[in-house]
This record gives structure tokens, sequence and C-alpha cells, in this order.
């Protein structure tokens, strides 16, 4: 158990020390992940990107009947 | 075709997906090519001990790094449009999609905050050899992560691997290796990852021109132009060879493609490849559609005939064989298709209906006959022609295919034209001398980046009206919803990739002038 705490906080500290020094590109580059992943994850998925079949057919059945539908009746 | 769907909609789904898959692809092929160049450099550095390989290896790392964390995720935007956009399509692939691009997530997911931490954050902190074997597996399994996207992809141009059940509408994957190993993603894998290394390489190339025309890093400039050199002849010839072997597999599995990309219309035997050409329309007609004619061409002779059938004897269909069929060569017409596909399509409104009349016999045996292996190779496999109106649709843009094709090809020469040129001026120690070289190269940063962004628009408008080659075209694959919100997410997404790539633009350029550390 020891030997597991010991090496979790190798790995922490091994992230820790990597980002406290990170250099001046490393920065600026954390920062537009950060703006990127909120702007895709927070932004973007939420408020214009639902998934199309589960907002609007709550079973698979619902979801397969009206695929099945498409498929038929697309022309 | 498909008087039922709002054109309007379908034409911005595929511009929103071209925009984000053409943005990510900026980001991608780099990753793919000087993570490998970086691993050769540090294992150079760990065999013989010597710090400036050391100093490369860190200064190329970090170029490395700012193009690989601007492009991570951007690919998941791809994602978000299947579920959003893409709606039927995504349905109707089932886990066959899902599947590999799960096993991509993982990879990536894992891959990015292990091995890749190690590589920036583990100098000083892990031994040599394990920082080594840490680079090497991040560009491994960069590579290993595309493999997982261009199969699914390889899925789409060459569906493989599966059986369609009625009960959920999906295709259900019925055996991983043949999706895995189906011929077009072999190849398509081989040719992509190898034009990524080809693209590294000259990304490395040209910098190291940028710092002997202005007179620094002498010693990096000529080690980082051996390995680029080396590394980027060898991946341009693999190109070639790999561009070679994808074509003959389309020849097989998406002829209408093929002959598009040689503007062949009569299909004959002694075919020559067109090297140059310049198309005009022509006053024939295929079906509605108008046909191309050469002004001029330059030819091999018999070079397509031998490339696809291994004799000059050997006989390329042209498109019109394809659309209206060619008994002496057992060329099915695409009318056939059509009444084959519409008997899939009808048999399924059958099953429906049998089901909802709780015919569960009736809808049993339906269900069996999707499932039998002689209906789907004879019926089924032609589904996505009930779709169709007319037998033309089926053509892509002939022109857009030709030159994109003809474009990149010429520039796939040209890569291996500078490479070679750059080993040779190295070796006779007259880069110096040779300016212009130099400056070309700078400049031939972009061909590369041109050349792949040529080859996706070249598979993908080249298998149009397609999004699984003779299952299901684009329109049927389109969710329904208000072309509004695609035009919204268009222009958002336009914005923020464009942002994105000012402010990789900008990092890198600010590092180039910077240089490596001393």
């Amino acid at each position: 158990m020891k030997r597991i705490v010991t090496s979790a906080e190798r790995v922490v500290r091994f992230y820790y020390d990597g980002f406290r020094s990170m250099s001046w590109w490393g920065k600026r580059v954390w920062l537009i992940i950060l703006i990127k992943l909120f702007i895709m994850f927070l932004v973007l998925k939420i408020f214009f990107f639902p998934d199309f079949l589960k907002k609007n057919y709550k079973t698979d059945e619902q979801r397969s009947e009206y695929v099945l539908d498409q498929l038929i009746n697309s022309k | 075709m498909f008087e039922n769907v709002d054109l309007t909609l379908v034409d911005w789904s595929r511009a929103q997906f071209a925009l984000t898959a053409i943005y990510h692809w900026l980001f991608v092929p780099l990753t793919l090519g000087l993570s490998f160049i970086i691993a050769i450099m540090e294992t150079i550095y760990v065999k013989t001990g010597d710090e400036e390989w050391k100093r490369m290896t860190k200064f190329w790392m970090t170029l490395f790094g700012i193009n690989f964390a601007i492009g991570v995720a951007t690919g998941l935007i791809l994602e978000f449009e299947f579920g959003t956009n893409w709606s039927n399509y995504s349905w109707f692939v089932g886990d066959i999609f899902g599947a590999p691009l799960a096993i991509e997530g993982i990879l990536a997911f894992f891959l990015e905050s292990t091995f890749v931490a190690v590589m920036f954050f583990g100098w000083n902190k892990v031994s040599k050899k394990f920082h080594l074997v840490s680079t090497w597996l991040v560009a491994i399994g960069a590579n290993l992560s595309a493999l997982w996207i261009l199969v699914a992809n390889a899925w789409m141009q060459n569906p493989v691997g599966m059986v369609f059940n009625p009960e959920t509408a999906r295709n259900e994957m019925v055996n991983f290796w043949e999706v895995l190993f189906n011929e077009v993603a072999v190849s398509k894998f081989l040719h992509t990852i190898s034009s990524g290394f080809l693209l590294g390489s000259m990304f490395v190339l040209g910098i190291s021109a940028y710092y002997l025309l202005s007179n620094r890093e002498q010693l990096l400039a000529r080690r980082s132009i051996l390995i680029a050199g080396v590394f980027g002849l060898l991946s341009s010839l693999l190109v070639v060879y790999t561009g070679d072997t994808s074509a003959r597999t389309l020849a097989k599995a998406q002829p209408v493609k093929f002959a598009a990309f040689e503007a062949l219309y009569d299909g004959t035997q002694n075919a020559g490849l067109v090297a140059v050409g310049l198309l005009k329309e022509s006053d024939r007609k295929i079906g509605e559609k108008g046909v191309n004619d050469f002004v001029f061409s330059i030819e091999f002779p018999s070079l397509l005939s031998i490339m696809t059938g291994g004799s000059k004897d050997a006989f390329v269909p042209g498109i019109n064989d394809l659309v209206n069929g060619n008994e002496a060569q057992g060329i099915m017409p695409v009318s056939e298709k059509i009444m084959r596909g519409t008997r899939a399509r009808d048999l399924l409104a059958e099953y429906k209906a049998a089901r909802q009349q709780n015919d569960t016999e009736r809808a049993g045996t339906i269900a069996a006959m999707f499932r039998d292996r002689d209906f789907a190779d004879n019926y089924f496999r032609y589904f996505g022609y009930a779709f169709l109106n007319k037998a033309e649709d089926v053509i892509p843009d002939v022109k857009l295919s030709f030159y994109t094709f003809h474009i990149m090809v010429m520039l796939g020469f040209l890569f291996i034209l500078e490479f070679a040129l750059a080993l040779y001026f190295l070796f006779r120690g007259t880069l110096m001398k040779n300016k212009w070289f130099l400056r070309v190269a700078l400049f031939s940063i972009l061909l590369p980046y041109v050349a792949g962004e040529l080859g996706w628009v070249l598979a993908e408008m080249g298998r149009q009206p397609w999004i699984i080659q003779d299952l299901m075209p684009v329109s049927a694959a389109v969710s329904r919803i208000p072309a509004g919100s695609v035009i919204t997410t268009f222009i958002l997404f336009a914005v923020l990739f464009t942002l994105l790539l000012i402010a990789e633009v900008s990092i890198m350029i600010r590092q180039i002038k910077i240089g490596p550390k001393h």
C-alpha cells in the first residue's frame, strides 16, 4: 500500500513539476487548449450539437423506427 | 435526385464537415511525420551522447508540441457533427464506425496523458532510455491512432465485414479483421501516414533552410537537413508506391471514382495514363450530364492498363461503361443496380409492414434474407442506388477529380526531386551556394499541406454521391434539421479554427525566430 502511495505521489509530483517549470510557449498553448476545450464541450456541444436522435427519440426502438422510415421513404 | 431533401441543408452539412476536416488535417500530418523525425534525432543522441543532437531534438520537439497541442481534439468536432448533422448515417453504420473511433479515442487519451507528458516533462527526470522509448511510443501511437480513423473512413469507401439488421436499421460488424484489413484501409493508411512523414520532412527541411539563409544554427540546420532529406526521400518514394497501390484498389472498389481521376469516359484496352491534360466541355452527354473532352493531353501509352490489369491488353472501364454497362466486359449498368437496390428497399418496407401487422413469420423470413450472403452480395450491396433517380447521378465532378489528382501527383514527384537535391547539395557541401534552393525549400513547407488536402478532396469528392459506397448517398444520410443552424455553426467553426491556426502559426514563428536554446 505504501509503495502504491509513493508511486502515486511521484506521478503527481512529475506532472506538478512539469507544469510549474513550463516555458512561455508551453503556458501559452495550455491556455489555448483550455479555451478550446471550454468552447468545444461547454458551448458547441451543449448548445449547437445535440445528438439528433437522442434528443428527439427516447428509446433505441424509436430511433431505429425513425431511421427505417427515412431509409424507406427518402425518395 | 432526392426531391424531398433540402439541398441547402445537404450542401451546408457537407460544407461544414469539409471545413472542419480540412482544418483538422492541417494539424494531423505534421504530428505524424515530425514525431518520427524527433524520435530518430533522439535515438542518435542516446547512441552518440552528442549534446547537439539533444538540443536539436528539443528544438523540433517544441514545434511538435505547439502543433500537437493546438490540433488536439479538433477531430472531436467531426464526431459532434456525425450525431447532429448525419444522424441517419451514424445510426445506419452502427458499431462499425463507432468501434474504431472508440479505440482511437482511448489510445489517444492514454498516449497523450502519459508518453507525451514524459516527452516534454521527463528530460532529466527519467532515464535517457525511458525517455527515448516514450518518444518512439508517441510517434508509433500517433500513427496507430490515425489507423483507426482511416479504417473507419475506408469502410465508407469499401463497406465490408458487416451484415444489415432490418430490426435495428443498423449494419452490424460480423468480421472485425475484414474491416481492419479491408484493402482500401491498408493502402489508405500507408499512403496517408507516408504523406505525413513527407510533410514533416519538408517542414524540417524548410525551417532548416531558413536558418541557413539567415546564417544561424548552421550545424543544427545541416544535421536536420540530413535527417529530413533521407526520411523525406524515402517517404516520398513510399507515397508514390502507396499511391499506386491505392489507385489499384480504387479501380476495383470505386471504379467510377478511378475513371474520373483520369477523365476516362470510354473504356479501352491499352489505356494510357494521362500525365498532363486540359479539359473542356464537350457536346456529348451521359444522360443529362455533360462530358469533358481533352483540349490536349500528354499520356504514357498503355500505362493505365498495365497498372490496373497487369498488361497492356487489360480493359480499363470508362465512366460511360460503368454508367450504361458493358456486357462484353461483364459490367452491370447502373439501371440494373437501381432495380436491385429498389428490390432491397422494397423488401425493407415489407419487413416494416409485416412487423406493424404482427406478422412475425413474414418479418422473420425477410430478416433472414438480409442475413443471407447471396442476397447481401446481389441486392443489399446496391441498396443506395434505390435513392437515385438517374443512372448518371453516380458520376462525380470529373473536372475536379481530374485536376486535384494530377496536381497532387505532380507535387508528389516534385517532393522526390526536392529531397534528392537537398541531399545532393548537402553531401557536395554546396547548400549555401544554392540559395535559390534554400528559398524554394522554405516556400515548399506549404506544398505538402496543399497535396494532402487535395488528396482528401479527391477521396471524398471523387466518391460522390456516396457517403457509404453503393449503400447510402449523402442526401439520405443527413439529419432533417434547419439549414440555418448548420450555417450558424459553419461560421462559428470557421472563426474558431482560423483563430487556432493564427495562434499556432504565430507561436510557431516566434519559436522559430528565437531558435533552439543554447
